[in-house]
């Protein structure tokens, strides 16, 4: 039998359910769909940049808007999110701006962590946002371990951990679902089947029945949510998040989306996706069917779009612009969160370092290297 | 003989290996259709089917488990990692496993594997897709590691790995993958495991590297020729089993040594080579060994120039060397 999917609206915008079940307001509705929104535009922007050369390098959430989003929107601020690397959203929603997104997307002297990561690769600890590793899955079992942290302080704050499909086949996935079951963790996987891990199929990923069925073998419940209906991905994290707080253990959220751009920058999908399938999948995507459904209840109208768009678009510009008159950060900030405190040899390079770099100047002015 | 990159002569080795021997066949990630991240399984997949060219779900410690387990029942495996970074979820299998297999088993057992997988820095690829990681595989007896610097030696050492019965991590350097050109013989070509090559001879002054910091080197002692300092340059090209013999042979012609690599300079590679020197050629030697190597700290994104070794800081590791 086929895992039952939770779906309020469908490709159609068509309402199945109840809304009021859903919980959302107007004035959250509103919060939502603006997220969504600028996140749409500012990734659309970053791979313009990426192809100008202005910025090296963009992973971005196209078609997954809905599916980090809404469910960040059902998490309390003081909750601990382990992202995975397209969840731009959530950190718009806990209040990072778009100018400490876009020095770090730039590794200017201004991104507080000096340019260590490549781009969309953030850390923002004052948003309860763990810093982001390019290793698949690592942050798994760490979600789990600061969930049972919180519950073994009694502290009514629990863990929300967004993978992707393939980041299910990693051992690391695995462990922390046993954990979780074991130790009854306050924590929430979400995973965002976005059908594909760069070129692999998630059909060719797994031979279950998609992902939320993996939980059952671990002891605790999976839910399959529509992950490009916004209703049904905010109610379904909802319970989640409510189950988790009220020490009711994990449970695992598989939102089926589709990835509608390439991996990344450095990706090209025609290589391995079959057209019609995207073309199909571009049909379901989350924005439109959102914006449907908000006309058909009042909130939404073209020109409060248009408002958003332009003071998003002109906040987005001002950002870039003062990003790129940032200079690269000092060579001396290489050495800098090695340690908590420095060591002598490490500090002898540090020093070595500089002279170096002084040296070089002159150089340069001479032409070649004085042996 | 055809002009090609590094990604291409991989590439040609691979075909030629799967066309001569049934046994080998290749898994990693995005190796299928896409043809691998960086394009060196192009074509393979389309050629020799998905049974032979397994696009595998995303698990280096399946990737690897499941190539020993292959290599045990007689294959000849070729897994990729994607990227070196990205190898630890397999470690264990390879430190505690595929290296161990012939030794605990009397001989019983043997696990003819290559993993290939690109290393190092220069592509603006942040700490994750970067580092250079071989010390932590030197060290692990049963293991053999090949770091070639130039096509042709791709082609030729990768057929040799392919043939060898041990497991060998074969590591390719992406900053070069596409960057360098060179003649590569067509058809069978082989490049013996543990031979270093003279990559430029000199008398004055030995610099010894791999890998990606080889052409590097080469540049270095191009700029030094204009001063009339004359730089041999030895690529070791495989550093399990090292050529021991070359390293001294060269120490006793110039008596000056840098060795560079691009991992952190505590704990790496070239700090086993200092040592060896030091034990055995200490009487040729006229200065002290210096060493010219990354930075004690994580790879970073935006100060990559700086990290990274180049021909500059090599000079000045000479000119040290030189006037000591
Ligand atoms: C351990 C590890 N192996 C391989 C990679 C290379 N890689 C980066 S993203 C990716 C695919 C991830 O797919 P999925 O988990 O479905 O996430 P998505 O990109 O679809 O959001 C791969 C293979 C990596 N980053 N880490
Ligand atoms: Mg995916």
């Amino acid at each position: 039998m086929q895992q039952p999917i939770v779906q309020y609206l469908d490709a159609n915008s068509k309402m199945h359910g109840d809304a009021n079940k859903v919980g959302l307001a107007q004035k959250d509705h509103r919060t939502i769909f603006t997220l969504m929104l600028k996140v749409r535009l500012f990734e659309e922007r970053c791979m313009k940049l990426q192809r100008q050369g202005r910025i090296g390098f963009y992973i971005g959430a196209y078609g997954q808007e809905a599916s980090h989003i809404a469910s960040a929107y059902a998490f309390r601020k003081q909750d601990w999110i382990f992202p995975s690397y397209r969840e731009l959203g959530v950190m718009l929603l806990r209040g990072i701006s778009m100018q400490e997104i876009v020095n770090q997307i730039y590794g200017n002297s201004e991104d507080h962590t000096q340019g260590a990561q490549m781009p969309c690769h953030h850390s923002f600890r004052k948003a309860n946002f763990v810093s982001i590793s390019s290793p698949i899955a690592t942050q798994i079992p760490q979600a789990v371990g600061m969930a049972m942290a919180a519950k073994y302080k009694g502290d009514k704050v629990i863990a929300g951990v967004y993978l992707g499909d393939g980041g299910t086949s990693e051992g690391d996935f695995h462990v922390a679902m046993n954990f979780a079951g074991v130790y009854q963790a306050p924590v929430v996987f979400i995973v965002e089947n976005n059908q594909w891990a760069i070129s692999c199929p998630a059909h060719e990923q797994t031979a279950s029945d998609g992902f939320a069925i993996k939980a059952k073998a671990y002891g605790f419940e999976g839910l399959r949510v529509d992950g490009n209906d916004v209703l049904a991905v905010y109610e379904a994290t909802k319970r989640a998040v409510e189950k988790a707080r009220q020490g009711k253990g994990p449970t695992l959220i598989e939102n089926v989306t589709y990835r509608l751009f390439s991996h990344s920058s450095s990706d090209d999908a025609s290589r391995y996706q079959n057209k019609q399938e995207y073309e199909q999948a571009l049909k379901c995507e989350p924005l439109i069917r959102y914006r449907n459904y908000l006309q058909e209840q009042g909130i939404w109208n073209e020109a409060w779009e248009k408002e958003i768009s332009e003071d998003f678009k002109k906040e987005v510009d001002v950002a870039i612009k003062t990003a790129e008159k940032q200079p690269r950060p000092d060579p001396s900030t290489l050495f800098t969160h090695v340690y908590a405190t420095s060591n002598p040899l490490l500090e002898e390079q540090q020093r070595l370092l500089q002279e170096e770099l002084k040296e070089r100047e002159s150089w340069e002015e001479e032409g070649a290297f004085p042996l | 003989m055809a002009t090609l990159n590094i990604v291409q002569a991989v590439n040609q080795a691979l075909h030629h290996e799967m066309e001569q021997d049934e046994n080998v066949i290749l898994l990693g990630e995005d190796i299928g259709q896409k043809g691998g991240v960086f394009g060196c399984t192009e074509g393979l997949w389309q050629k020799f089917g998905a049974n032979r060219v397994l696009n595998t779900p995303l698990a280096e410690a399946g990737i690897v488990g499941t190539a020993i387990g292959m290599a045990l029942y007689g294959l000849r495996p070729v897994p990729e990692i994607q990227f070196m970074d990205f190898i630890y979820p397999a470690f264990d299998q390879i430190v505690s496993e595929a290296a161990k297999l012939r030794y605990r088993s009397g001989g019983e057992y043997q696990v003819p594997m290559v993993i290939r997988t690109p290393y190092g820095g220069g592509i603006k690829g942040g700490h994750y897709h970067s580092q250079s990681s071989e010390a932590y595989f030197c060290h692990t007896p049963g293991l053999k590691v090949v770091v070639p610097s130039t096509p042709a030696d791709s082609k030729g050492l990768l057929i040799s790995a392919i043939r060898d019965d041990d497991p060998v991590l074969f590591l390719e350097p992406k900053k070069i993958y596409r960057a360098l050109k060179g003649e590569v013989p067509e058809g069978e070509f082989t490049v013996e495991l543990g031979k270093a090559n003279v990559a430029k001879p000199g008398k004055d002054i030995s610099l010894i590297a791999w890998g990606a910091m080889v052409p590097v080197c080469l540049e270095a002692a191009k700029q030094c020729e204009a001063q009339k300092v004359d730089v041999e340059v030895i690529d070791l090209r495989t550093l399990v089993p090292l050529d021991v013999e070359a390293i001294l042979a060269s120490v006793a012609k110039t008596g000056r040594v840098v060795v560079v690599y691009e991992a952190p300079k505590t704990g790496g590679f070239g700090a086993e080579i200092s040592a060896l020197i030091a034990e055995r050629a200490i009487e040729y030697l006229e200065a002290p060994i210096m060493r010219v190597a990354g930075f004690d700290t994580p790879f970073p994104y935006s100060l990559e120039n700086v990290y990274i070794p180049d021909a500059l800081r090599v000079m000045q590791a000479i000119k040290q060397v030189l006037h000591f």
